[in-house]
Order: structure tokens, then sequence, then C-alpha cells
């Protein structure tokens, strides 16, 4: 388990410091780093504290956000299926941060942009919850997610159809996708506050989503109060999504592939693929990051193109495998 | 209800049938267009500069919205269309004017109806709207007028030009960090101002997005935005990054209207006139800072 730990620990830390070291123009890495622990006043300084520091920081955060997120609910809802992104938690919290910038919310008060997105995302949890029910068929839970993602995708678009600016139409694409292009010191801040609570929440539920292994009755017996275990995973995930797509648009599979690949690694205990989950979510969101700015560095290529290509085959793959289980 | 539509149907036959004996009989030699129907912002507003009066019967949507159209407040003396093949059949026009980006689907559709479309392609430089309001002219049977306007274009642009020995590196940069190069009308603007254009340094001839990174690092002595469109989009968030907000605070920034550049009318000027402004703000500034 703590060979595991250090792994990918050092596959986040390299991954982090080859996201500051990469980018469209060709900067000397030694310089670069220089001038970022210096946060010298040149341009350079400015362009690794103000544009790649942000920019790696948020991999981090989000990716680590979504694959916790996804160990929690999966766990909790005992179904390895059960993802943020394709339960339609994150397309809900998505309409949540596009309705606060459509009505001018975001602009008049700045916690107005995330807390929208949070009440976008608990909005579609609840919804998914109380349409596939809390021990709901795998079957009712995705079917139930199809739904709410769909109609908040919908509505998402209609709003920015609607908006007379003409750049927003457009923008259905990042918030359907995904990217973390041009983001700033600013956004970093807008969502810490939201994702360290969340954090905190989903990291308490370890001892209860591992006593809900042997069965609700069993874990009740050992002292796990469920209603309270319910209400930490459900607002934990609401705010983590909810920052993370606030800022970054959705970016899909990365809470479903992260936790199906380290389940082998930790016995299948929820408890340590919770944390282990969060470094894995970090590495992937990294490295699809460091991608998109390697392959197409001035077409913007969307993160959720990515995670999606590597997420979808898993995902057949896990359909296939839960089937298999259940004839 | 059927009978009606068949009366009318008779009625317009006959008149049809009447119409081209009368026409021909008072003015022969005239096949000047006498319904025009403008679908495309630009073409609307070469329409409205060169047209009889009466003779342009519908400009697009866009003519009026003040922040893409040059002529917003002209625009509100003709009747709106909003570029969609029925309504645009139903105005009976006798000429379409349409652009390039124009929905191809409308254009092919006009044409299976039987109505001429002039597609007008976007202009590229400066030389561009000379020939754009030549063609016009030719399209409306306005040659004289236009051919009037053209020098009248030409004789003020080469008043507004000037010899610059120490060309500023200006970007252009918009929203989600698009540029344009050199080979664009934009560029060409850039150019008679007398700046030298960024995008070249980045390798963008005609357009395409400069990373916000990469901007900072060619160091711009001036940054040329446009302006903002109502409500917000993410997309427009990069012009308040940190990064650009620092640029532009530690050298010169200038703002030019899209409505101003964004079509090849003489309203160019206005551009190119603003440009040369910002252009000796930059030098007197320079100045300034050399004594």
């Amino acid at each position: 388990m703590r060979r595991l730990a250090l792994i990918l620990i050092a596959l986040v830390v390299v991954l982090f410091v080859a996201a500051l070291l990469l980018g469209p123009a060709d900067t000397d890495p030694w310089q670069s780093l220089v001038a970022l622990i210096t946060r010298e006043e040149s341009l350079l300084g400015l362009v690794m504290y103000e544009i790649r520091l942000p920019r790696a920081l948020l991999a981090v955060m989000i990716g680590a956000s979504l694959g916790l997120s996804g160990a929690a609910m999966q766990g909790y809802l005992r179904n390895p299926l059960a993802d943020p992104g394709l339960i339609g938690v994150s397309a809900s919290a998505a309409l949540g941060a596009v309705l606060a910038i459509q009505t001018g919310l975001a602009a008049a008060f700045a916690l107005g942009l995330p807390l929208s997105a949070l009440a976008g995302a608990l909005v579609g949890v609840l919804l998914v919850l109380a349409l596939a029910g809390p021990r709901g068929s795998s079957l009712t839970l995705i079917l139930a997610g199809i739904v709410v993602s769909s109609l908040a995708a919908a509505l998402t678009s209609l709003v920015l159809n609607l908006s007379p600016n003409p750049f927003a139409a457009n923008e259905i694409v990042f918030w359907m996708m995904g990217s973390l292009a041009d983001r700033s010191m600013v956004h970093v801040g807008l969502a810490l506050p939201f994702m360290v609570m969340g954090w905190l929440l989903l990291g308490g539920v370890g001892r209860g989503l591992d006593a809900l292994t042997l069965g609700e009755d069993a874990a009740e017996a050992m002292g796990i109060n469920l209603m309270v275990l319910r209400l930490m995973v459900v607002i934990g995930t609401a705010a983590v999504v909810g920052a993370s797509t606030a800022v970054a648009g959705v970016i899909g599979f990365v809470g479903l592939v992260v936790p199906h690949i380290l389940r082998p690694f930790v016995g299948a205990r929820p408890s340590a693929l919770l944390w282990s989950s969060a470094l894995g979510g970090a590495a992937m969101l990294l490295a699809a990051d460091i991608t998109v700015r390697l392959v197409l560095p001035s077409k913007d290529l969307k993160l959720g193109v990515l995670t999606a290509i590597i997420g979808a085959p898993l995902f057949l793959h896990l359909i296939h495998k839960v089937r298999k289980m259940s004839v | 209800m059927i009978r009606a539509h068949l009366r009318n149907m008779v009625l317009g036959g006959v008149i049809g049938l009447i119409a081209p004996l009368v026409a021909t009989a008072q003015d022969a030699p005239d096949v000047r267009p006498k319904r025009v129907v403008s679908i495309n912002l630009c073409t609307d507003q070469l329409a409205m500069m060169l047209a009889d009066p009466g003779q342009l019967v519908s400009v697009s949507v866009l003519a009026r919205e003040p922040e893409s159209s040059a002529m917003a407040d002209e625009a509100l003396g003709w009747p709106i269309n909003h570029a969609r093949a029925e309504e645009i059949f139903l105005l009976k026009p006798d000429l379409v004017v349409a652009g390039a980006f124009s929905s191809q689907a409308t254009v092919q559709m006009l044409r299976k109806l039987g109505l001429p479309v002039e597609v007008f392609e976007p202009a590229l430089s400066l030389e561009d709207v000379s020939a754009a309001m030549t063609r016009m002219g030719a399209a409306l049977h306005q040659d004289a007028r236009a051919a009037d306007q053209v020098a009248g274009f030409e004789a003020r642009l080469a008043a507004l030009r000037e010899q610059v020995v120490n060309r500023p590196r200006a970007a252009i940069y918009y929203a989600n960090g698009y540029s344009v190069g050199d080979q664009s009308l934009s560029g060409h603007i850039l150019a008679t101002a007398g700046f030298d254009n960024i995008a070249r340094e980045a390798g963008i001839p005609v357009a395409g997005n400069i990373p916000l990174e990469v901007l900072a690092l060619l160091d711009p002595d001036v940054i040329i935005t446009g302006q903002r469109y109502p409500a917000a989009s993410r997309s427009e968030e990069i012009l308040d990054h940190p990064v650009v907000r620092h640029l532009q605070d530690a050298r010169l920034r200038g703002t030019i209207a899209d409505r101003d550049w964004i079509c090849g009318t003489p309203h160019v000027l206005r551009a190119v006139e603003g440009l040369i402004g910002l252009r000796h703000d930059y030098e007197a500034v320079a100045r300034g800072a050399g004594e």
C-alpha cells in the first residue's frame, strides 16, 4: 500500500513539473524554474507564475477532485459505474455555471460562479439518487444519469444559444468537453475553498464505505450513521464537482477510469481507493493536459476529448463485466 | 381558402404577363435590378451606400447591430431580413446579394428557386475594398456612383498614409486569443497605419490563435483589442487575464471596434485613423521616455 502511494505521488510530482516546463512557447527549463521560484519580475516570470502554475495547479486539483468523487460515489452506491460525469452531476454543475455567467451573477460577486455550479451539481446528485434510488441497479443508475445529463446539457445549450453574446454559442463545446486553457490564479482561488471542503467531507467517508461493503445492516451495527454518510458523499461530491466544472467545464470519465485501474492494487478497499484515486486522478488530468498542449498547441483541444478516448473503451469493458456478474 | 389562393395565382399570372409588356414599352434598355435584397452584413453596407432610393428592399438583421455594423443607424431605414430562404423568396427580389459566409444551403435554395444570387468574397486587403465597391456598383447598375465613391475612398486613404521609420510592434488580440495576420483586411489596415504585426513572429499568416504565453514572451509594444459584446462569455475572459492586464498596463493599449474593420467598406478608414492616432500616442510616449 505504501509502495502504491509512493509511486502515485512520484508520478504526480513528475507530471506537475513537466506541466510547468512544457508549453506552446519554447522556454529554457532551468531558467523557467528559477523565474518561477524567485517570482522574477520578467515576462518569463509572469508566464510561469500567471499562466503555467495556475494551469498545473488546476489540473492537480480538478483531477484529484474527480478521482476522489468517483471513488466515493462508487463506494457509496457499491457500483463501479458511478462517475460524476457519467451520471450527470458534472453536466448539472455546468448548467449552474452557465446560468451564473449569463445572468451576470458571476460578475456581480466573485463566488457566484462556483456557488451556482455547486447548486447545479447538488440538484444533479439528488435527482439521480431520487431517480435511481439508494440501492438502484446499474441499469437504473445509468438511465437516471442519462436523463439528468442530457437534460442539463440541452438546457446549457439553450441558455448559451439565447445569449446576445456572439461567442457564447461556440462555448457549448467548452462546457461539454472541458479545458484548462487561459485559466489564472483567480480561478484557483475561486475553486480551492469549495474543493477543500469537499475533500474533507469525502476524505472522511472511508471508514463508513469500508463498513458498507458488508451491507447496510452490518454497517449500522458497526456504528455508522448511514444518513450522515449519505449527506457527506452528496455534499462532498457536489462541492468538488461544482468547483471543478465552474472553472474547467465538464471533464468526463476521470472518476470512472482511475478507480477502476487502481481497485486491484488496493484490494478493493474503498477507504484506500479514495486517496489513491485522488492521486491517480491528478496524474491522469496532468497527463491529459500536457498532451493537449503538445499535440495541438494553438487549437485548444478539449480535455474531455482525451479522457473520453481513454475512458469510453474502459466503460464498455466495465459494462461487459457488470453484465456477466449479474447473469 | 383554396379558391382565394387560386384567384391570386391567376391574377398574379395575368399581371405577370402584362407587367413585362408595360416595362418594355416605357424604358427598354434599363435592366437595372429594382428589388435587391442583401443577406450579409458586408453586402448590406455596400448596397446601402450604392443603391438608389427604393432599389434596395431589405438588409440583414446584423446591419442594425451597433457592435458589428458601421451603418447601424442608416440601416433603420430599411426593412430587415434574417437570411432565410423562405422570407427572401417572399420579398420577390430580382437580385440577392450574399457573402461567402452566408449559409450555403440558403444560397443554393434561392438559386434553385430561380433567383439570381451574387456572392461576395470577404475583403482581405484594402484593394479588395475598392474591388468590392466596383463589383456592387456593377451588380446594382450604379457604376458611376461606385466609381465616385472608390475615388473618394482611395484619395482619403492616400492622404492618411505616412512615412514611418520606427514601426511599433502591435498585437491584435481578441476573444479566445484570436489574432489576425498580414494577409487579412485587419492586417493590411494595421500595416497601413504604420505598425508591424506580431502575428508574423507567431507564425500566423492569415488568422489563428496566439497562446497567451506566446503573446507575453513576444512582448508587443501595443495591444489592440476589440470592444466587448453584451452579456458575458468565457471566450472574452482572456482579455481580463492577469497577463493581458499586465501587458496592457505596461504598454500602450488600443481598441478598434469590430464594426470598423469587420467588413471591407470605406468605413475601414475609421480604423486606419484610429490606429494612426494610437501610433502617434506611442511615439509621444517613446519620445518622452527617451528625453
